[in-house]
């Protein structure tokens, strides 16, 4: 069992919690994730470790309440148990050592992914370009912490609401039109985003690393549920990624089969209120 | 005087037109009455080829002449002294291949039904309350990766030797391929956890959730304090065929399909791992988790499945059983056919399948022979579904992640003929050394690692008191 020592409402959707994991806590780096089974009812859900402390013995999770299993573990609270917590899984992000300036950009939920990445950049001396992008002022997250942790912050709104109106994508281009030359684009957040950041960096030749999180079920390299093309070629997010170059992933294909339990899904949360279940 | 009747005493089963709506065990086992009656048909061989033909090398004349006498318990313990998992074997080995195969009562006849009477000694056996006898601890640590079929039998093994052994599963739960592979209607999961549960009784201490290889290396298992390791990791990444329209929806691994529903439980209700609901399956390959695919797709209410295997039905390398089971339950053989080609409808799911017709020309290097395209043959079957059962590669973690561990051109650790992999101290066996392979193989290899982790360790501290 997995305990929960702090509980905190980022958002009207995004609950960050703050686990007991000693063991994973010990070994997790940037860009590795977890997965986590609610109690033994529940499905096998990866989550990428937003932040981990080897001391204490914790790690963070930043998840957004979307789907049945997210939203029955968003119920929990403070002093809370999640029966099962396996990590930390996947590769970890890899920079070369030379790299000097490097934008880091942070979608929506994903934003708590990018945080732990900014992190690791700053403390290796790297110059950090924040751009994080939210659909409106009342959903931004974590802005102190990324502030913390970057040179500047540009934080987006799709309405305007807040920072700059527009996509990531928009600040993105500006900035190198400006003429900064960026080592490398770390892009996490809706596939979408990542694909139209990777579209935007390719003609520049910037190195483009994304974040997937496709459907998993025991993220170990036994199922073969997460696969994804990549320069053409089937590759597992579980054991080959999470992290891929955003210039050789098929994304439209990566869309298509998230959404593969899309109407069940729904039937699921019907289920949650009282509803008819599937199957 | 041996009962010489030429066929083996027939087992009750559930009627297949009952058991495609339900999971539950299709084979219901011998009464006592049947059990007596099947073990007078032994001979009692005094050369015991059938033992010979068993990778645990199960006592198996013993046994069944405890059973003839109605000494059931004595029987159990016989095959037990042998045996850590005898009511997983007597379900799910290959006994054609093994002990029946070589059973004289075959020449003429049928064999005698050894997988059938092991099974009604353990099962004689689940209710029974025994005390566990927890041996005396010898002051030797083990560690053992992975809690499957191999690692299983080594943690029993030498748990009985007074070792003491911690197992590392990197699941939810213990079992490997008896817990997320193999169905509950031929192996219930309620014996597998009996059968844990008998090992943990004995000492064996199970940790969940430990992916080992990433949340603690082999070699910090070394650190502390373990003399020896055991890697059982089993099967890995699955293989896909390389042909057009594996990605759309609908397309699964056999792995992803059986896990969905026997590890996750998405058949039953109150389950939140969801499944895709099918009307029309084609399950591609010929083994015993092709088998398995397709009678769980079966159950799951799809009205038509088909099994796709290149070669003919001579060359199926599933269980004769199963076989015979899926061809009960109406599931469709359509062999000497390859696909080539998955096509998807608008929302990229699996529409239709294509195939080319094969035929059978010279034997392979497997001895079988060989499937030949027919040029020239190639046709769609509608479907909306497409399993592929083609066999995995070795999970890759531990390799990746200990230095010294070598494996060959599959993946495939590299053993010695003691079980011990290149690193010292580290010893290997079932699927992570094979492939994909059968149950009791994989026990068969634990087998023998335990007994050389024992040898390996006993000369280690004999030396170290010189």
């Amino acid at each position: 069992m997995f305990k929960i020592v702090r509980k905190k409402q980022l958002n009207d959707q995004v609950v960050l919690f703050e686990i007991e994991a000693p063991f994973i806590a010990k070994k997790a780096q940037a860009g590795q994730f977890i997965i986590f089974r609610l109690d033994e009812h529940g499905e096998r859900v990866p989550l990428t470790i937003s932040d981990f402390d080897r001391e204490k013995g914790t790690i963070t999770i930043v998840f957004q309440t979307v789907g049945a299993s997210t939203i029955a573990l968003g119920r929990l609270d403070e002093g809370d148990c999640i029966s099962d917590v396996a990590g930390p899984l996947g590769v970890a992000t890899e920079y070369d050592s030379n790299i000097k300036r490097v934008a880091v950009i942070g979608g929506g939920v994903g934003c708590a992914i990018a945080y732990p990445q900014a992190k690791k950049l700053s403390s290796m001396g790297v110059q950090v370009d924040l751009i994080a992008g939210f659909r409106s002022k009342d959903i931004v997250i974590l802005e102190d912490e990324m502030r913390a942790v970057s040179k500047d912050l540009y934080v987006c709104t799709d309405d305007g609401s807040y920072g700059t109106k527009g996509f990531v994508t928009d600040k993105l281009k500006e900035l190198i039109e400006s003429g900064i030359k960026y080592d490398e684009v770390v892009a996490i957040g809706p596939v979408i985003m990542m694909k139209f950041v990777s579209k935007l960096t390719e003609p520049y030749g910037i190195k483009t690393i994304v974040s997937l999180n496709p459907i998993m079920i025991d993220g170990t390299g036994m199922c073969g549920g997460c696969r994804v093309t990549v320069d053409g070629k089937i590759r597992y997010a579980c054991v080959d990624g999470p992290d891929f170059d955003g210039h050789k992933v098929d994304f439209d294909e990566l869309m298509k089969r998230n959404n593969a339990y899309k109407t069940i899904e729904t039937e699921h949360l019907c289920r949650l209120t009282g509803g008819k279940r599937n199957g | 005087m041996a009962d010489m009747t030429l066929t083996k005493t027939p087992i009750a089963e559930q009627p297949p037109e009952e058991r495609i709506c339900n999971f539950k065990e299709v084979s219901l086992g011998y009464t006592a009455e049947e059990a007596m009656k099947e073990a007078g048909r032994c001979l009692n061989c005094k050369n015991k080829p059938c033992t010979t033909g068993c990778p645990v090398n199960v006592r198996i004349p013993e046994f069944i002449a405890k059973v003839a006498a109605g000494e059931f318990e004595e029987a159990y313990d016989i095959i037990k002294s042998t045996n850590a998992l005898p009511a997983v074997c007597g379900r799910v080995c290959p006994q054609e291949n093994q002990c029946e195969g070589k059973c004289v009562r075959g020449i003429k006849g049928e064999p005698v039904g050894i997988g059938r009477l092991e099974r009604f000694c353990a099962d004689y056996m689940m209710n029974k309350t025994r005390q566990a006898v927890k041996p005396t601890p010898n002051g030797h640590k083990v560690a053992v990766v992975g809690a499957g079929p191999s690692s299983l039998t080594v943690a029993g093994d030498l748990a009985k030797l007074g070792y003491e052994v911690t197992v590392y599963e990197a699941f939810h739960t213990a079992g490997g391929v008896l817990m997320y592979g193999i169905p509950e209607f031929r192996l219930p999961k309620e014996i597998v956890r009996k059968e844990i549960k008998s090992l943990e009784d004995m000492g064996v201490k199970i940790m969940t959730n430990m992916v080992i290889g990433k949340v603690l290396s082999v070699d910090e298992l070394i650190e502390m304090g373990n003399e020896a390791v055991f890697i059982g990791t089993g099967a890995g990444l699955p293989r896909f065929m390389g042909i057009e329209g594996e990605s759309l929806i609908g397309v699964y691994s056999a792995n992803e399909y059986l896990t969905r529903i026997n590890l996750m439980k998405a058949y039953k209700d109150g389950y939140q791992t969801p499944i895709l609901s099918s009307h029309s399956v084609a399950v591609v390959g010929g083994g015993n988790v092709a088998m398995d695919s397709a009678r769980c797709a079966k159950r799951m209410g799809a009205e038509k499945v088909y099994i796709i295997y290149r070669r003919s039905m001579d060359e199926l390398p599933a269980r004769k059983e199963e076989v015979h089971h899926a061809v009960e339950e109406g599931i469709e053989f359509m062999v000497l056919n390859n696909p080539v080609k998955i096509y998807g409808d608008e929302n990229d799911r699996v529409k239709s399948i294509e195939l080319l017709s094969m035929k059978l020309g010279e034997p392979d290097e497997s001895g079988r022979r060989s499937p030949v395209a027919v040029e020239g043959s190639e046709h769609t079957l509608d479907i909306d579904t497409v399993i592929m059962a083609l066999g995995t590669s070795p999970n890759p973690l531990i390799k990746s992640t200990t230095p010294g561990l070598e494996t060959n051109k599959r993946g495939c650790l590299i053993v010695d003929e003691a079980n011990a992999t290149t690193k010292q101290g580290v010893y290997a066996g079932g699927d992570a050394v094979t492939g994909a392979a059968t149950v009791i193989l994989a026990m068969g290899a634990g087998k023998k690692a335990a007994a050389e982790i024992d040898k390996y360790i006993k000369n280690r501290s004999a030396e170290q008191n010189l």
